[in-house]
């Protein structure tokens, strides 16, 4: 299953890749190829923006404005002003998480 | 505090090489029906926690595993149930209560509380080796290249489901392309429901007491006979979008057309809206503003409650439901004004000021 097209923020820059394949390791999306020496982008619409593979890049390769696709926190934080969150601290009852 | 939950009978209590409490595998009665009460009541679900620190699960030594995950009990339990005929040692973070995924989109199960945690339960000491399992999925928050720098210890990812750990371990771990990925089948998503058909019957109390006033209302008071005969559709109605967008939805999700959740809701709200309005053969449902108010007023219930289902999923991302939001916010507050002029109608029409 697959989210929204041409939505996602992940940016990954091929000068500074080292093709170590950190990223293949941590993107819970196969959104990462190892194409040749470096990584490649193989499906952008597949990426969640966790985070995860900006998080473990050692050199600063891949950029994306991560946060949590759960349309619950993301009301709450327009109410409350402010980042989207989650009330899943016990604060509220969502559904999220 | 929670530890003395573990039923402990037989086992030796202590690990005597590092004095930490040994957990057993195996789940107990009371462990399932727990996970049961985690599936079922947010109130028991925030507050099933386990103290972070360190726990063995079997016999381990020096040279065993080091196995790292969230103080949400479930997760924990869910880690030591795979570990059955393993050695190992399990590290817990404190997330607050909060299961590893979540977490460390929120940065608790992260880079700086795994340092403390390593520091603080000596783990070192522990073991001789200089590594530490970490569930995939709690990547997001953790700096594996930091805390390297700053402890020693070097970051494995696991799989992402405990499930796969006993297969990751003997490999040598080493994970396959299939326990890197999420996955969401019909089970996954099942059990996951309740969570949005339980918070969704608040909102429900509420609209069925709308409906009672609204349909009691006559010019006379509110009258008990005319809110039963003519909310009872509406009550029907009701109760069959809030299934659409918490239970159909979510069970049909790859099979429905659309890839906005606000989108599939609508379309599942829409066709079980349809369908009763024309097979339930109520009077007050021959009135064509009553028809007009259900047949926007329900799908875009469903609609909103299918969109909470996103947090659910683990293939959504912030980018694509503020999309949806910046459409869907206005069309359900514009569907909310339109229905309630419906009704207003619906009203009048019965009190037979309208003609």
């Amino acid at each position: 299953m697959k989210y929204l097209k041409n939505v996602v923020t992940l940016e990954l820059f091929p000068e500074r890749c080292t093709g170590c394949g950190r990223c293949l390791e941590v993107c819970p999306r196969q959104v990462f190829a190892q194409n040749g020496r470096i990584v490649r982008i193989v499906d952008l619409d597949r990426c969640i923006e966790c985070g995860a593979c900006m998080m473990n890049c050692s050199f600063g390769a891949i950029r994306v404005n991560p946060g949590v696709g759960c349309a619950a926190a993301v009301i709450n934080g327009l109410i409350r002003g402010g980042e989207p969150q989650c009330g899943c601290d016990g604060t509220s009852g969502t559904s999220c998480c | 505090m929670a530890v003395e939950l573990f039923d402990l009978r037989g086992a030796g209590n202590t690990n005597a090489t590092a004095n930490v409490l040994t957990v057993p595998a195996r789940w107990s009665r009371r462990d399932r029906l727990d996970r049961l009460k985690c599936r079922l009541f947010n109130s028991f679900r925030m507050h099933y926690t386990v103290d972070p620190g360190i726990y063995a699960v079997g016999a381990p030594d020096r040279a065993s595993p080091v196995l790292v995950t969230a103080n949400y009990k479930l997760s924990f339990n869910l880690l030591r149930r795979e570990l059955a005929g393993f050695q190992a040692w399990i590290v817990v973070l404190d997330t607050r209560g909060i299961n590893v995924w979540c977490a460390a989109g929120k940065g608790t199960f992260g880079t700086e509380e795994l340092i403390r945690r390593i520091r603080s339960s000596r783990l070192a000491e522990v073991v001789e080796h200089r590594s530490i399992i970490l569930p995939q999925l709690g990547a997001p928050g953790v700096e594996a290249h930091s805390v390297k720098e700053r402890t020693g210890f070097s970051v494995e990812y696991g799989p992402v489901y405990a499930v796969d750990l006993p297969a990751y371990l003997r490999r040598g771990r080493k994970a396959t392309a299939e326990m890197r990925a999420v996955r969401f089948g019909f089970r996954e998503r099942l059990e996951l429901t309740p969570m949005e058909i339980v918070p969704a019957l608040k909102g429900f109390a509420i609209f069925l007491a709308a409906v009672f006033v609204l349909f009691g209302l006559q010019p006379s008071g509110i009258l008990f006979h005319s809110a039963l005969r003519n909310g009872l559709p509406a009550a029907i109605l009701g109760a069959a979008a809030l299934l659409s967008g918490t239970l159909l939805t979510p069970l049909l999700l790859p099979w429905i057309p659309f890839r906005a959740f606000a989108l599939k809701g609508l379309l599942v709200g829409a066709v079980t809206t349809a369908a009763l309005v024309f097979l339930i053969p109520a009077p007050a449902l021959q009135s064509v503003y009553l028809k007009a108010f259900s047949l926007i007023f329900f799908p875009a219930a469903s609609s909103y409650l299918a969109l909470q289902f996103t947090g659910s999923t683990p293939f959504t991302g912030i980018s694509g439901v503020r999309r949806e939001l910046k459409f869907g916010l206005p069309l359900y507050i514009v569907a909310g004004a339109i229905a309630s002029a419906f009704v207003i109608f619906y009203k009048l029409e019965e009190w037979g000021i309208l003609s």
